[in-house]
């Protein structure tokens, strides 16, 4: 395409359920694709945390808010010719149409790369989507649209019931229902209608139990077009796709079905005149010929990111140059390098993905899975039986299940019955409590009846069960453990059936050679000789598809794994830094990780790239296969670190800090006394086994006292309690026992939190300090961070001193993360992590300099420093998180000591509100408020900055209203209800609140973010937020003008 | 051993040494042939009745096959509507893993349909390791064996694969007529067609009469026939010298002609062209196909083990689709006749729907023709 000399690239923001770090990839891949053909880039995105937002993959970046409005002060800066709106989500999507509809981008002669927006808005509209169907002759499902509450009961009655409710564009099917009569209908209409972009829904016949099927698309401009994936969803419709396991390639499908449906989805693709990739997801009766298309989404998708990883073919690459003009011919297959893009993956393996939930974070969230995402991250597994996938799958959950048989839940005394409760109300997870039913005698149809998952996968599920069951108590011969593995039972699984333990049956196995095969994704089936290093591992195999290393300087990088809430794309960044930083001291440095979102599971990132498990089994597998020098496990996050000691006991080396160091710090008993020794501080605590030793610590110290109990008995999450009736609560709940104490410390009120993200080689440390605005017990990834700091400027010399005699006395050799509570100028140590942290992109980027290249550095040649070395702040950089409470059905929103944001976003200003407010409009659905509209104010905790709050936002031009039972004295007081009523009439543009209310509030609040409203959940945040909107300066330049910037 | 879940073992053998056990499964017995292998994901009944894959062991490469068993028969017009032949052509079959299905119009499992028919398979064997072997060293002879005892494989392999007429065993033996609306007659020179190419043909909407891949240009021109199909067939078109006479013949007469798989290779011969053995053959259903007069990509079903090199094509003719990953020469127009050929299968079956406008095309040949 002639003329275009630079792209304005629009980024997805912060991670939100339904808008992860797939973007991270997907817009990571473009930007290259548009570097390679020497078109300058300009990166629109404020999730600082990832690996896009970097001088290794744009030219230029923006740091701000994507929105039309802040989108558009870089267009005035930056005159691009296009701009690339298919790569950063449905956030990206709607930033270019707004841009188009207010003709900013015709003001500025902008093209739009790809699929043009009347294509894009073909799609987004559920009614203009239906009529482009009819019109060309695809088969559709019976369905009307409505613009009212009433228009939508009288069609529901036209189709019948059951119904579902969609709304149209929106992300994550959020806002989408089924209603099984017309009572819940009513019930759930408003809501419905309060997410809908466009003020419509569409009410159609519900599909129960109907098959669901997704196929990716590429299409060039010339009208070639190709199909990438076929995707298979376990879970029947009625579950959001987000929300269900899913296999690539389709496994149940004969040809008529799935060729039919391909050539559907090519004419769904030439009807919205794509140029690029879209989804288009199907119904399919599972007892006849008859399908329905369902809809499309006309850009880079978490599925596309998936089908991608899943086959090699690299849709979002492929797409950008398909955005330039090329055409799908002229594109070589980066993966065989011998063929072109004009194909169509074949694969001799099996996908899936395995979606991960973090629902026992929040109060009163609705935790069956329904049309709408709740999901926080997802794993893909690779294997050449369906049960190797699968039971990989489920360990890489990280949720303390072996696989799909031998877990907790598996050998309980739980009855049939019991597990088919579950599986009817499609609680997450559905294989384990499939498997139990199996095992407590359950059929395929009972399974069947209550889930809607084909057959053919439950049979296989009642396979793995009978096989299990099958060994019990046997003797272990080689054979059967190799048909074992076959089936993806771990070495821990095995050890449970036949009564031994994982460390034997590894030994079994290591002494005889047992190992996985390392085989080659390659998109042909073998067919052609590939090019590049994506690999998994398999027992479905007899040979090694690369010759194996033995020989060099060679570092294995363990990722993060799936993402969940406190473990995201910071850690994908992590890894990815830590990659790029050790190629040159290396000889070969690879990776293992299993994220399908992530950049660092780009195959063309990574040199070499096991996309497989993370556990001690299998990078022991690794290394008794291949040869690594050392193996990093600090870079993803806790994950790696959980595994360090056991791999470091069976002889591995760790790169950077030594498991030892890592246990001392990590221990809570060992570290304390190291501080105890060192003569620094820390809050009082205890590990209690029962309520007499609680009761005597709370005696002592009084309260409140920070509460957490073993999650893997109760289940439920840290506390801050603050009375006896509390305390006893938390005891009743927490179920104490000596093999699961209760830790409980005392907890410092209206005190400051501060950390330090550090890298170290033991003797000296170059760190960066933040100041978090919220007090301490708002967990730091919740809290808004500053840097430089603020209000705790004082003691910034002593926490540095702290940090660097830690780190030496410990022996860090690489990246930590140090935690303080700062009460009347006195710093307490409360956590130290001897690995990268959640913060530290931000810490980096805030700076300019990048501290994981730092981290390798320490490690191999020192740093060259006896001190602590802090680099110099040149602007204000602000971190803000993004909270997920809408996707979240039914959670009460509020802050407390467990982290419950989704993701995070940050900017840099010129001063400290500049950043801020830019960091915390990034974060949706924060916005300005319109003056004149009202700002309800209330709270128990923090009362004199929610009252410095209202006084800021009545400055602003709000009229402040406040609540009965929870006053701030000097505003208008308003009942619950009429309250409720000014929400739903939409006169309330912003709720600030502090405290923990839920039996007073819980219905302000749930409205508040069922209908899209910004809600400040913090006074002293509140305050620091209205005080900058009240001045509402804002600067809009590259970062590096801020003297930021990696 | 190996956990067999039918309780027999089984073996694959490849002519270069290659020995590999697993289960058996299907019919028991031992077999011969040439050793190919698809990367076709699924459309398994489609592909062992594919009439051109008679003598030859195939293996498919996707790990699970079989998971929605087999249907009964669908016939419509004496058309079969889901197999491509009445019988399992290959001589055994070769997979990771042979699955029990979970179907709503499966009639009977993978295993017990190939026990009926006596075709015997093979699981539990790397089969990405025999693709890497073949893909090296090209197609070889290979022996399978399921729920036998083999001694040494090399002396059950009596005949190579080149040197065999399998139209012999795969053309009909008298001709079959498929009467439709139109009472204008296509001739196909049926040497073992796949259904999915009679299926597209009658759609246009003549009379189909088949005829045997034998039959004289006289045979053929008794019918009066408007336009003539080659179609598919199994084996090595260099020996089939009489069908290559016979097309000659019937290019005479200038009809419009339409030449498909071995038909394509035929009208090469015949045209004074030349066929080689390819290294490994195409076999899949991802397979590009440019139209070089229009540079438009289709995405195609591939089938065949012989090829046509650019500078092979015959005098008088034009290359119309190319491969554009080997340059293997994909379809041809003829300047002078109204001939047309794909080397490709614009039937799919199984594959992509893609370029079945291939057979509207040669209708709108056959029509124009009728108009002169």
């Amino acid at each position: 395409m002639k003329g275009i000399k630079k792209v304005l690239v629009v980024g997805s923001g912060p991670i939100k359920i339904a808008e992860a770090a797939e973007f991270d990839y997907s817009g990571s891949q473009s930007l290259k694709a548009y570097r390679e053909e020497g078109i300058e880039t300009v990166l629109v995105n404020s999730n600082v945390a990832t690996v896009q937002t970097s001088y290794g993959m744009t030219d230029k970046l923006y740091m701000v808010p994507v929105t039309w409005w802040s989108v558009e002060k870089v267009i005035e800066q930056e005159r691009p010719d296009a701009i690339a709106i298919g790569f950063g989500g449905q956030t990206a999507l709607n930033v270019g149409v707004d841009l188009y509809k207010r003709g900013i981008l015709q003001k500025y002669g902008i093209r739009v790369l790809g699929t043009p927006i009347e294509g894009i808005e073909k799609a987004l509209s559920r009614e203009k989507f239906r009529e482009t169907m009819i019109d060309v002759k695809i088969p559709v499902p019976p369905s009307f649209s409505a613009k009212s509450s009433e228009e939508a009961l009288e069609k529901a009655e036209e189709i019948g019931y059951p119904v579902m409710v969609r709304v149209s564009f929106n992300l994550g099917g959020r806002g989408s229902t089924v209603a099984w009569d017309r009572e819940s209908l009513r019930k759930s209409i408003d809501r419905a209608f309060s997410q809908s972009y466009i003020g419509e829904v569409l009410v159609e016949k519900y599909l129960h139990h109907w098959k669901e099927l997704e196929y990716e698309v590429v299409r060039d401009s010339k009208g070639n077009s190709a199909v990438i994936a076929c995707v298979e969803n376990l879970d029947p419709m009625g579950v959001h796709t987000g929300e269900s396991i899913v296999i690539t390639p389709c496994q149940t499908l004969d040809n008529k079905e799935l060729q039919e449906m391909r050539t559907l989805s090519m004419k769904v693709a030439e009807s919205i005149s794509l140029v690029g990739e879209c989804n288009v997801q199907f119904a399919l009766d599972p007892s006849s010929y008859t399908y329905y298309v369902i809809e499309t989404n006309p850009r880079m998708s978490r599925s596309s990111a998936l089908a991608s990883k899943a086959t090699g073919y690299p849709l979002a690459y492929v797409s950008a140059k398909l955005s330039l003009g090329y055409t799908l011919e002229e594109i070589l297959n980066k993966v065989s390098g011998a063929t072109c893009a004009c194909f169509e993956p074949s694969l001799d393996y099996v996908v899936m993905k395995i979606p991960r939930w973090d629902l026992q974070k929040f109060e009163e969230v609705d935790t069956s899975l329904s049309t709408e995402m709740k999901s926080v991250g997802e794993i893909m597994s690779i294997g050449r039986s369906f049960e190797e996938a699968l039971q990989k799958g489920l360990r890489m959950l990280d949720i303390g299940e072996p696989g799909v048989v031998g877990g907790r839940y598996y050998m309980s005394t739980a009855p049939k019955d019991d597990a088919l409760k579950k599986l009817s109300k499609r609680i997450p997870y559905w294989p384990i409590w499939a498997a139990k039913a199996f095992k407590e005698g359950a059929s395929v149809e009972e399974v069947y009846k209550v889930t809607g998952v084909d057959r053919f996968f439950l049979r296989k599920i009642e396979n793995l069960v009978k096989t299990f069951e099958g060994i019990k108590g046997s003797k272990l011969d080689l054979e059967k453990l190799k048909y074992l593995k076959t089936l993806g039972f771990s070495d821990e699984q095995v050890a449970v059936a036949i009564n031994s333990s994982e460390e034997e049956v590894w030994k079994v196995r290591s002494s005889n050679r047992i190992l996985p095969n390392i085989k080659l994704i390659d998109t042909l089936a073998g067919e052609w000789p590939a090019v590049t290093n994506y690999l998994y591992l398999t027992y479905v195999g007899s040979e090694d598809d690369i010759e194996l290393n033995s020989t060099g300087n060679n570092l294995l990088i363990v990722g993060a794994g799936g993402f969940r809430i406190g473990v995201s794309v910071e850690f994908d960044w992590g890894v990815v830094e830590l990659m790029k930083a050790s190629l040159k001291y290396f000889d070969q440095v690879a990776v293992l990780n299993y994220n399908p979102e992530t950049v660092s599971t780009d195959w063309d990132v990574t040199r070499k790239l096991y996309f497989d498990e993370i556990s001690a089994e299998r990078v022991l597998d690794i290394v008794n296969k291949e040869k690594y020098t050392y193996v990093a496990t600090f870079a993803g996050g806790q994950l790696g670190n959980n595994i360090a000691k056991k791999l470091e006991e069976r002889g591995v080396k760790l790169f950077g800090t030594s498991g030892s160091s890592v246990d001392m710090a990590e221990d809570r008993e060992k570290f304390s006394k190291l501080l105890d020794k060192l003569g620094i501080k820390q809050p009082e605590w205890i590990s209690a086994r029962d309520s007499g030793e609680i009761r005597k610590f709370v005696d002592q110290v009084g309260f409140p006292v920070l509460v957490r109990p073993s999650y893997v008995l109760s289940g439920s999450s840290m506390s801050i309690v603050r009375s006896e009736q509390e305390l006893e609560e938390v005891i009743q709940r927490a179920r104490l026992s000596t093999r699961y104490p209760v830790v409980i410390s005392k907890f410092l009120e209206n005190a400051f939190e501060a950390e330090v993200d550090a890298v170290s080689d033991g003797k000296g440390v170059i760190g960066v300090v933040m100041e978090h605005v919220e007090e301490a017990g708002v967990h730091s990834g919740d809290s808004t961070m500053s840097i430089p700091t603020r209000k705790i400027t004082p003691v910034v010399q002593d926490l540095k001193k702290i940090s660097l005699t830690l780190a030496r006395e410990i022996g860090v050799k690489g990246p930590f993360n140090l935690q303080f509570v700062i009460k009347d100028n006195m710093p307490y140590v409360i956590e130290m992590n001897l690995r990268a942290s959640r913060s530290m992109p931000f810490s980096s980027k805030a700076k300019g300099v990048n501290l994981m290249e730092m981290a390798v550095k320490g490690i191999l040649q020192g740093l060259d420093l006896d001190e602590f070395m802090e680099p110099e702040s040149k602007s204000w950089a602000v971190k803000s998180p993004q909270f997920s409470w809408t996707q979240l059905k039914d959670s009460y929103p509020f802050l407390g000591p467990e982290m419950r944001s989704t993701g995070e976003a940050a900017s840099l200003g010129t001063s400290f509100y500049d950043a801020l407010l830019k960091s915390w409009l990034s974060c949706s659905p924060n916005r300005l408020p319109k003056q004149g509209k009202i700002a309800l104010v209330y709270g128990k905790e923090n009362i004199d900055s929610l009252r410095e709050a209202g006084q800021n936002l009545e400055r602003y031009g709000l009229t402040v209203n406040t609540l009965d039972f929870a006053e701030i004295s000097g505003f208008d007081v308003v009942n619950p209800e009429d309250a409720l009523s000014l929400i739903r009439k939409g006169q309330v543009d912003l709720v600030v609140t502090n405290g923990y209310m839920k039996n007073l509030d819980y219905n302000i609040r749930r409205t508040t973010v069922d209908l899209n409203i910004p809600i400040i959940l913090n006074g002293r945040l509140a305050k620091e937020v209205s005080h900058a909107m009240s001045l509402n300066e804002m600067t809009f330049y590259e970062i590096r003008r801020y003297g930021g910037g990696i | 051993m190996t956990y067999c879940k039918r309780g027999t073992e089984g073996l694959i053998y490849l002519e270069d040494g290659t020995l590999l056990r697993g289960c058996g499964f299907g019919a028991k017995g031992v077999r011969y042939g040439e050793v190919v292998f698809t990367t076709a994901m699924n459309g398994y009944p489609e592909s062992m009745t594919d009439p051109s894959y008679r003598g030859q062991i195939l293996i498919i490469t996707h790990p699970l096959v079989g998971n929605y068993g087999v249907p009964d028969p669908i016939v419509r017009n004496g058309i079969l509507q889901n197999f491509e032949s009445e019988k399992i052509q290959i001589e055994g079959l070769v997979v990771t893993e042979e699955t029990d299905p979970s179907k709503w119009n499966s009639s009977k499992s993978l295993h017990q349909w190939m026990v009926e028919q006596g075709v015997p398979g093979v699981s539990s064997v790397d089969t990405r390791l025999l693709v890497k072997k073949v893909r090296t060293l090209g197609s070889m002879m290979g022996v399978i064996a399921s729920g036998e005892q083999v001694e040494d494989p090399r002396k059950h392999i009596e005949l190579r694969y080149d040197e065999i007429d399998f139209t012999r065993f795969t053309s009909p033996k008298s001709p079959i007529i498929h009467q439709n609306n139109s009472p204008d007659i296509i001739v196909l020179v049926d040497c073992g067609i796949k259904h999915g190419i009679l299926e597209e043909l009658y759609k246009t909407g003549f009379t189909i009469v088949r005829v045997p891949c034998k039959s004289s240009a006289d045979e053929i021109m008794n019918y009066s026939p408007k336009g003539v199909v080659f179609g598919n067939g199994p084996g090595n078109p260099n020996i089939l010298k009489d069908l290559v006479k016979n097309f000659s013949a019937v290019m005479e007469y200038k009809l419009p002609t339409l030449g498909i798989c071995l038909g394509h290779q035929v009208a090469t011969l015949a045209l004074g062209g030349n066929v080689r053995k390819m290294k490994f053959g195409h076999r899949a259903i991802n397979k590009p196909v440019t139209d070089v007069s229009n540079n438009k990509c289709y995405i195609s079903t591939h089938n065949h083990g012989y090829g046509v090199y650019k500078e092979d094509i015959p005098p008088d003719t034009q290359i119309w689709f190319v491969n554009p990953d080997d340059g293997v020469v994909e379809g041809l127009i003829h300047k002078k006749f109204p001939l047309i050929t794909t080397q490709f299968h614009p039937e799919a079956r199984p594959g992509p729907n893609d370029t079945t406008w291939v057979f509207q095309k040669f209708k709108k040949m056959v029509i124009k023709d009728e108009g002169n």
